[in-house]
């Protein structure tokens, strides 16, 4: 009898340990291949090591992560396509990811529509201009990269500068925006000149810039080979004032490729590249340190900071989904909605009704690329 | 001259030395068998992204352009011999679409057998630039220059003195008559499919440590150079080096004088205006005579 009650006992205990409830599922659309294979690629790797890593740990509200990715390979036709399936079949509980802008803005109609939450890795302001009520994001705007370097130029005295500006969405975007605020900090623009997609010299337009009087700096809004041609070129014909990039070259293939010539440039980025050099009372320090120590042991390959943005969107829906201590999209929306004073790789996010980046300007940093490696700007 | 002017010249010759080597490819397929080749632009990929995983696996740098340019060369005679030959005797536009097919195909392989990263070739003499009345050129500019001037030599030689180069010619002018004389038609073809990609290829080596290079960089530069050839007169030799030095100009002083944005529209209205006003290009054979 004894011998029973035991065996009824700890099948009864057995079967309250098992997990019998169900994964909670979160879907993924990223651009691992294709043209912004260098923005997909590192979100996938984070979004993966990061959900082993707190399955591992015992999951969130008692439940294990399931990650449901699909390789939207750049094509906004695909992400539409990708983010149906999540939605309809998958029945995912809440979206990270949109590598790129384009993708992010095809599918918004979509998350809107099925009214899940959505938190996108990609750059662009008007994904969250207007403010909408599903869609969320972590990487700073291009304005506010805009905004943080002429906030440095003002201070080192240049108020006349140049514009070039590559073929890419991102690269129009960011132009647009700057163009936008440059008279809120009293600079002028005097030159604004273009290369296309595919161009192998700029020499060019960097001569017109250069022949062009009184300009004092020169601002580069682009990512991809464009910039590092941009630089080389700009060496070339040694313009003696400085170069300013965007934080769309904030990986170290932009090094690689400019080779010396990149020695000296200045961009706004987050704290993650140098995260070794950042003074131990930074708060932000011991995140950033502590994503890049991981992906690089495990992946062997240098950290990015859109890789961060992935770790920031995936780190942000776990404390929404620990805050609300249910799935219920609604509720999980709310509780994205009211984080606050939460420490990323790309800075503090505090979301609010009226701001769904959540970032301010401080948490880019000034950076400026010194011997090969990245060096906080002084 | 202004050194900004001369800036513009150098910066000009520089781009159109490649379009000038990128559009000789095109004429002599196009002589050899009136197709236009749209695979061009993939060898000059080939060719860069060759040379610099050679370089990268640690070989050293002429060896790595000589196998490269070597490698790209049998794929040009792989894709003569396996997609155009099989299809001989079929329309000039079916062979046309096949090489269209070609360079998809041969952009998706190299995506798989390199990656779609951008890669980087050393420059073959430093990187320091030289003074020139005001302006900065590369070292590289020379190497580019010095190369296209010497290949334009040599293929000079080889279709003036040279039975295969004669043999060529003669197929471009009558294939029937040259076929009657014994050439066989064939051969020509596969002969010239191999130097075209090995033209393409040279070009992309060398333009590779200025402009880097990538999977995807041979749509571009072979649109480019088939736009030189069309502004040159198509299957003219003289004409595609004129036309690609023409179009490097004209997209280098637009840029610099105009406005940058409009870089790409200049080259093509000067094409579309060749086209409707001097059909045959600016060396123009006139075919109606010739082909009598």
């Amino acid at each position: 009898m004894l011998f029973r009650n035991l065996l009824a006992a700890a099948a009864l205990a057995f079967a309250c340990s098992a997990p019998a409830q169900e994964p909670i599922r979160i879907g993924a659309f990223l651009s691992v291949t294709g043209p912004a294979a260098f923005l997909g690629d590192p979100e996938q790797k984070t979004l993966e090591m990061y959900i082993e890593k707190l399955n591992a740990g015992g999951g969130v509200l008692g439940r294990k992560l399931q990650l449901i990715a699909y390789d939207s390979a750049g094509d906004a036709e695909k992400a539409r396509a990708f983010v149906k399936r999540l939605i309809e079949q998958d029945n995912v509980d809440l979206i990270v990811g949109g590598s790129t802008t384009g993708e992010t803005m095809a599918v918004v109609p979509l998350v809107e529509q099925a009214q899940i939450p959505f938190i996108s890795l990609a750059g662009a302001v008007v994904i969250v201009e207007p403010v909408r009520k599903w869609v969320f994001k972590t990487p700073h705007s291009d304005r506010q990269a805009c905004e943080r370097i002429f906030v440095d130029m003002k201070g080192r005295g240049t108020t006349k500068i140049a514009l070039i500006t590559g073929p890419g969405g991102f690269d129009k975007s960011m132009r647009a925006q700057c163009i936008g605020v440059a008279k809120n900090y009293g600079i002028e623009i005097l030159a604004d000149e273009s290369y296309g997609a595919g161009d192998t010299d700029m020499t060019a337009q960097l001569s017109k810039i250069k022949g062009t009087n009184g300009v004092q700096a020169v601002l580069n809004c682009g990512f991809g080979q464009g910039p590092a041609i941009v630089t080389k070129n700009y060496r070339q014909i040694s313009i003696g004032f400085p170069l300013y990039q965007s934080h769309g070259v904030a990986s170290k293939g932009y090094i690689q490729l400019a080779g010396g010539a990149a020695d000296g440039v200045r961009l706004p980025a987050a704290a993650l590249l140098v995260a070794e050099t950042l003074p131990d009372s930074d708060p932000q320090k011991k995140v950033v340190l502590g994503y890049k120590r991981e992906y690089e042991s495990r992946y062997k390959s240098d950290v990015s900071t859109f890789g961060g943005h992935a770790y920031d969107g995936l780190m942000i829906a776990v404390e929404a989904l620990t805050r609300a201590g249910v799935t219920d999209k609604a509720v999980v929306r709310d509780a994205i909605e009211s984080v606050r004073a939460f420490m990323g790789t790309a800075g503090v996010f505090n979301y609010s009704p009226t701001d769904h980046v959540g970032l301010d300007v401080s948490g880019f940093r000034m950076l400026e690329i010194r011997k090969g490696d990245w060096t906080l700007a002084k | 001259m202004s050194a900004q002017l001369v800036q513009f010249l150098l910066s000009g010759l520089t781009v159109g030395a490649i379009y000038a080597l990128v559009a000789l490819g095109f004429a002599i397929i196009y002589n050899a068998s009136h197709v236009i080749n749209f695979a061009q632009g993939e060898f000059v990929m080939i060719g860069g992204m060759a040379a610099a995983s050679f370089v990268e696996a640690g070989l050293p740098l002429p060896l790595a352009a000589l196998l490269a340019v070597g490698g790209a060369m049998l794929v040009g005679l792989a894709l003569e011999k396996l997609a155009v030959e099989p299809a001989r005797g079929a329309p000039v536009v079916t062979l046309i679409i096949i090489t269209i097919g070609a360079s998809i195909l041969l952009r998706g392989l190299a995506s798989l057998v390199w990656d779609k990263k951008i890669h980087a070739l050393p420059a073959f003499s430093g990187e320091t630039p030289l003074k020139l009345g005001g302006a900065t050129l590369l070292p590289q500019t020379l190497w580019v220059l010095g190369a296209t001037v010497l290949t334009v030599a040599l293929l000079w030689w080889f279709f003036n003195r040279t039975l295969t180069g004669k043999a060529i010619l003669a197929v471009s002018h009558n294939q029937l008559a040259a076929q009657l004389m014994g050439i066989s038609v064939r051969r020509v073809l596969l002969v010239s499919f191999g130097l075209s990609a090995a033209l393409g290829a040279l070009a992309g080596v060398l333009i590779a440590p200025i402009s880097f290079t990538s999977w995807d960089i041979g749509v571009m530069l072979g649109l480019k150079g088939f736009a030189a050839a069309i502004l040159g007169g198509m299957g003219s030799g003289p004409g595609a080096i004129a036309g690609g030095l023409a179009l490097g100009l004209i997209e280098s002083l637009g840029a610099g004088y105009v406005s940058s944005a409009y870089k790409d529209v200049f080259a093509f209205v000067i094409i579309l205006a060749a086209l409707i006003f001097l059909p045959d290009g600016l060396a123009g054979r006139r075919r109606a005579t010739e082909r009598v």
